[in-house]
Formats: C-alpha cells, structure tokens, sequence
C-alpha cells in the first residue's frame, strides 16, 4: 500500500539565522527513515508523466521502487544510466516545474519529493558506493567537448560510456563550469562536483584545464589534431549590464564576478588570495536563480541589510521558489515592482546609493508577462555601498570569431537543430550557447541529446 | 604545470622569466596577454606576452613586484613550477599597414611595449621608440629597443640617464621636429598613456594604448576590466586590451584599479613577512 499522505517529507536545513552566516551546506539530505517514507508515497504510475517533465529522462519511478525497497545502490543504477551528475541534479534541478510538476501526487497534495530522493540515492552512493564504473571497451574514436559544465559533463559522460576517447577542454584552471564558479558551496559543494568529475576520469575522459578553445587552440586545431567530432558547450558569456548611469563605479559587480570571487577563487574561506568586496548594505539587480546566489553570499560575507531589486512582481521572479523561500528566511529584503535607473556615487568614487523607481504590471508583452510599466515621480534611493548586476549574460563571441561556418542567431547564440548539430559539419554544440541562460539540467539534456548524435554520426562514417 | 626555463633580474623590482608553455608559445601574438596562477587557491593575475619562442614553446612575462601575487612568483627559481598559466587572451596588437609609428613605453609598460615594437620591425616598420623611467636603476630592455628602433629616445624623471623629463616631453619634440607617424602606440602607467593621448589628440596622430585592468577568468566571464571607450561599455580581455587611446576614458580606468588597494597592500604585506621567514635561515 502506498503512503497516501498528502505532504512531502520536509527537508531538514539549517536554521535560516544559523546558516546566513556560514557557506555550508542549507539542506542537509533525508535519513533514510524519511527516505523510505516518500518513496513509498509514488504510486509507481504505469504511464509516469514524471519522465515526461525531466530533460534526460531518468526512469523515475523505477529508482524509487528501488528506494523503497532499501534498494539504493540498485536505484542510483536507474538514475546513473541516464543522468551523469545524480548528486548535483538532486540539488539544483528546478525539480516543481519539471518530474514533480507532473506527478499525479500533486493534484490533490504535493507531488512525491522526486529531487530529495535522487538526492539521497546520489549521497548514499558517494558514502556506500562499491567504487569505479566499469571502464568500458575503448572504441578508437575521438571526440573533444570545449567547456565542462554541466552541458559538456554530460555530453562527455554520455561518449565516455559508450567507449569513445573524450578530452574536456576547459579554460579555467578547474572543471565544473558554473557549477564550480556559479553555484555557490551552500547550495552545490563544490567536493560534490569534485567526486562527479573524478568519477568520469575513472571512466576514462581527459581534462586539459587553461586551455581556452577559441585562443589557446581553435576549433579547426582540434580536427587536425584527430578529433573527429566536437561538441561546444561554452555557456554563459559577457555579463549584461543596464546601460545607466554609475555602473562603472567601485563597487558596481556582475553577479558573474562577484560569485567567482567568492566560489571558484574561494574568497568564502577567507583565507584565499583573491579579495572580495565586503559590502555593509548591497543591492542585487534581478530575480533569477543567480541573483539570489549573490544575494545569500553578500549575506554570508557579513552584509547587515542585501535588496533583491526586481522590476515585475513576485509572481514573475524567475528564480526557484525554494530559492526565494530560502532568501526570505535569510533576511535578504525583496524590492518588487522597482527598477534601477541611476548608481551613485559617494565621495570616495565607490558606490553611495542606488536610485530607483517603482513599477506597476501593465499589458502583456511578448513573453506573456505582464509588462512593468513606470509609476510617474515615484523616484526614491536605497542607501548602498554595492551593486551586484544579475540580469543575465550574452554569449561569449570567441568561439563564434575564430571558427568558419559556424552560424549564430542575432543575439550571439549558436544555431543548432534538434539534436545539436551546428551549421558546421561535425560541430554540435548545447547549453546557454545555444539557448542563452538556462537551467543546468537543460543545458544537461542538450549534452545529453547531443552525444547520441554524435554517436550516430560517427557509427555511420565507419 | 608551467616550468620557469630562465629567470633573470632586470633591475630590482621587475623579473623576467622564459616560461615553458608550448600551447600559448604556439599562438601567441605581440600585444596579448596570459593569465597565471602562482599556486593552488592562488590569485589569477594577467601579465602580457613580452616575448616568444615558437620552436622551444616558451614564452617571456615580465612583471614588477607589486602585492603579493608577483611577490610570491619572484620567489620562484629556474626549474620550479608555475601552477596555471593559461593564453593568449585578448586580441593582438595590430600592426598591418603602418609606415611609421613611435611607441611609448613607461616603466614596466616597456615590457608589453618591446614585442609590439619588435613586430613592428620586422613587418617592415619604422620605429622610434620613446621610453620613460624614474631614475637610471630602474631603466630596462634598452639594447632590446635599441635593437628593432631607427630612433630611440631615454627619459628619465631625474634626469639620472638619458634625457630629464617625461616621454610626452619626448614625443613632442619628436613630432615638432616635423616627425610623421602614422600611429602613436603608447604602454605604461594609466597617467602616462592619458597625457600622451592628450599630446597625439593635438597634432591629430591616431593613438591606440593597451588597457591592463583588473580581471579573473580573462575570457570574457567576469566583466570586471570593463572600461568605457567612446562612451560605450567595453570588456579589455575580449574587446581589448588595445583601444583608441583618444576614446579611452582614463580617469574611470584610474579609479577602477584603485578598488583592492587597500587589501592588495595588506596582503603584499603579510607575503613580504612570510617569505622574510623562509628565507631567513637560507
């Protein structure tokens, strides 16, 4: 008999005025009581409409079968088949607008906590897991991935499984993309993303770090060095800024900046080489998933008051609710419906202010949103002393500047077709390149979808 | 990991080094820069390329000791390691076409400014270069411009070696003199590169400076070495580092690099006491 209980088994966490003060982990995982508790409360759906709303689509129901039964090296077999990244995916897929989105659970309750549990399989696997994967038979063939976040991982991943000789080409000094630069320790730690990474060498897959493809090598390098397919998955590029006045103030940070400050140069420990502004009072510009990253860092590093500063209303933020949720309870202050339209400067040339001014939802735009609209002399300031831009990025040109036939949309993203193929011959390419900021789990699928592809190509020439 | 094949002094604040780097030496043009990493949890700092060797893959940085970071490198020896070294980032200094160019170099800037002068040379261009220095022991890579220069012009702020004075004294007397360059390229402290622009916008010399701001990943990720340039947002490591020195916004550029100062003088501080330890017994 399943469990019919109308909830899910809440997730333990640190207390909220604990945990703004420290960079470890908020959610600490179910125990395995609690774990036993949900998965019973699937009803094992002939249909599964849940692996119909998940991007590399996992057999849901069949890892918690397994979860139930206390089968959990059995259940990370069913999600590892289709997902390289369990440990990560179980901690930042937006799992409420995906699987869980269509679990019959939720229409009279909450839908069973799908992601909690990938998460606790993914964590029993790292704790009791029997060791390496088997390395599969080598296939002769070679392939490069340019860039190793969760796009590249996966494509990689993917390749690595089915035998094939994979290099990662990253341009940092460490792999992980975003989930190493981005996603800050809280909420993704970063040995989590360590151990994924270690677990494909084991499977055979090269990483060659500061090698940025686009100037250090070309695309057209990696041919002649006997590649036979490449797949980009470069990501997020330039940071956008608003175009106002004092943006080019001290103190004035793209969240891309301010974040890898704080993650990939480990300024969070304090004792890292790198500095990192502490702000007294900061104002984060945007409502996605990246603002409230910065938001819950400048909190951490010390801040007294961080402002969210978003100019629709709460029912537009495009972060994760469990995010905003989670920032709420942290303290961060949500200025809705306000818009930047200045950063001042104070005497020392570093940020005094930011002046702002209210916004009501008028008509529909082109996203279907209702569009924010300027509320005459409703100008005010908040009392600042940093302002962290989160409004998103546009995709990085050198790849696009150093490789021939490769076609772009107007705005910088690569064109591909459904399976990721570019306008270039042997060329694939999947995540924010492509799609410009997206969801990690996305940017997996596209990895995912494309190293089939590439399999298929490469099969067929022989 | 990056071996040091040579390490040199070239006076008592600025270093040399012949860095193994077969990748970057392969690619790399005058006017671009790399980024390294002394050590693990390191900080990420540009240098520009000084120089190359594409048959023995190395590559040439010349940096002064500043804070921390350069302090920590200096430290380092022939035959250590250098953590991360990762290039060339930005775009090459461009060269095609031009006739007659005076290159301005202050300081360390002369580093970044002899390769651009030696590319300069062999594409078949005339160079007068014009370099500036505090005082006599701090003059470097003279026989090096000297070597690729039709003229050469040494100033000094204490007139302790070549002319007293500045290069835009220099530079002035060069275009008086009825000198005709088709382009000023000038590389030093942003003080230095806004007054020569102030001097070239007067005689009307197209001018291009090469912009060193304060940066992480180099690739165009952070957006922390934005600058504005004729009144529009520009990243230095993808849209740069070179610009039009005449739409360069300097006094923005001055107080940008200026942020960390107070953490960069603390942590230079706290290295200069670690390394005094070590070293105490050597």
């Amino acid at each position: 008999m399943p469990n019919m209980r109308n909830t899910k088994n809440e997730m333990p966490s640190q207390a909220p005025d604990v945990r703004n003060k420290n960079f470890s982990e908020v959610a600490l995982g179910y125990t395995e009581a609690m774990a036993l508790d949900e998965a019973a409360r699937c009803l094992n759906c002939k249909n599964s409409p849940c692996v119909t709303g998940c991007p590399v689509s996992i057999d849901i129901p069949a890892f918690i079968k397994k979860t139930a039964e206390g089968d959990y090296e059995g259940a990370y077999g069913v999600i590892s088949k289709s997902s390289s990244l369990p440990a990560v995916c179980g901690r930042v897929c937006p799992q409420e607008t995906q699987c869980e989105s269509k679990c019959v659970r939720g229409i009279k309750g909450e839908p069973v906590g799908i992601g909690r549990l990938e998460r606790f399989v993914a964590d029993y696997h790292r704790k009791n897991g029997s060791g390496a994967a088997e390395k599969p038979e080598p296939n002769g063939h070679k392939v490069a991935v340019v860039g190793s976040g969760p796009a590249g991982l996966t494509c990689a991943g993917a390749l690595g499984k089915l035998g094939y000789s994979v290099t990662v080409f990253e341009a940092l000094h460490t792999p992980g993309g975003v989930l190493v630069y981005g996603i800050p320790e809280f909420r993704l730690p970063k040995a989590i993303v360590a151990e994924e990474i270690g677990q494909m060498e084991e499977l055979g897959v090269t990483f060659e770090t500061n090698t940025v493809v686009g100037r250090t090598l070309s695309v057209d390098d990696l041919f002649d060095d006997g590649f036979e397919a490449v797949f980009i998955g470069t990501g997020a590029g330039l940071p956008r800024f608003m175009g106002i006045p004092g943006e080019n103030l001290n103190g004035v940070f793209s969240a891309n900046e301010f974040l890898t400050r704080i993650n990939l140069m480990k300024a969070y420990k304090g004792d890292g080489d790198t500095p990192v502004m502490h702000p007294r009072r900061v104002a984060v510009v945007g409502g996605g998933n990246v603002a409230m990253d910065a938001a819950r860092c400048a909190k951490r590093l010390g801040a007294e008051e961080v402002y969210i500063v978003y100019r629709r209303s709460e029912n537009e933020l495009p972060a994760r609710a469990e995010e905003v949720e989670h920032a709420k309870e942290e303290g961060i202050i949500f200025r809705l419906l306000t818009n930047p339209v200045e950063i001042l400067e104070s005497e020392n040339m570093f940020v005094g202010g930011i002046k702002c001014v209210k916004m009501e939802l008028g008509e529909p735009d082109a996203s279907g949103r209702r569009r924010p609209v300027v509320i005459e002399g409703s100008e005010f300031v908040i009392d600042v002393d940093a302002v962290i831009m989160a409004i998103g990025t546009s995709p990085n040109p050198l790849i696009k500047s150093t490789t021939g036939g490769l076609e772009t949309e107007k705005w910088g993203g690569i064109i591909t077709n459904d399976e990721g193929e570019t306008t270039r011959t042997a060329v694939w390419a999947g995540g924010d390149a492509v799609t410009g900021a997206a969801t990690v789990i996305l940017a997996m699928g596209a990895g995912k979808t494309a190293a089939a592809s590439i399999d298929k190509y490469i099969k067929e020439r022989g | 990991m990056f071996r040091i094949v040579e390490k040199r002094e070239l006076n008592p604040t600025v270093t040399f080094m012949k860095v193994s780097a077969p990748r970057v030496a392969a690619k790399a043009q005058a006017g671009q820069f790399i980024i390294l990493r002394v050590n693990e949890d390191g900080e990420r700092i540009p240098l520009t390329v000084a120089g190359y060797d594409r048959d023995a893959g190395t590559v040439d940085i010349i940096f002064q000791i500043v804070g921390a970071t350069t302090e920590k490198l200096n430290a380092l020896g022939e035959g250590d390691f250098i953590h991360d070294f990762v290039g060339p980032l930005g775009r090459p200094t461009e060269i095609d076409g031009l006739g007659k160019v005076a290159v301005v170099g202050g300081g360390v800037g002369c580093a970044i400014a002899l390769p651009v002068a030696r590319a300069l040379c062999d594409a078949g261009c005339e160079v007068h270069s014009v370099v500036g220095f505090r005082n006599r022991d701090l003059v470097i890579l003279e026989d090096e411009f000297r070597a690729v220069s039709t003229k050469m012009k040494i100033m000094s702020d204490d007139g302790s070696y070549g002319e007293k004075g500045l290069v835009t004294d220099a530079l002035r007397s060069l275009i008086e003199s009825g000198e005709k360059y088709d382009r000023v390229i000038a590389i030093g402290p942003l003080i230095m590169m806004k007054f020569v622009c102030k001097l070239t916008a007067e005689y009307g010399i197209p001018t291009v400076v090469s912009m060193n701001p304060i940066m992480i990943d180099g690739t165009g990720m952070c957006g922390g070495c934005r600058l504005t340039v004729d009144g529009k947002m520009k990243f230095a490591c993808v849209d740069g580092p070179d610009f039009d020195g005449h739409k360069v916004d300097f006094d923005e550029a001055m107080k940008r690099s200026s942020v960390y100062r107070d953490f960069e003088k603390h942590a230079r501080e706290e290295t200069c006491r670690l390394l005094k330890g070590g070293n105490a017994n050597a």
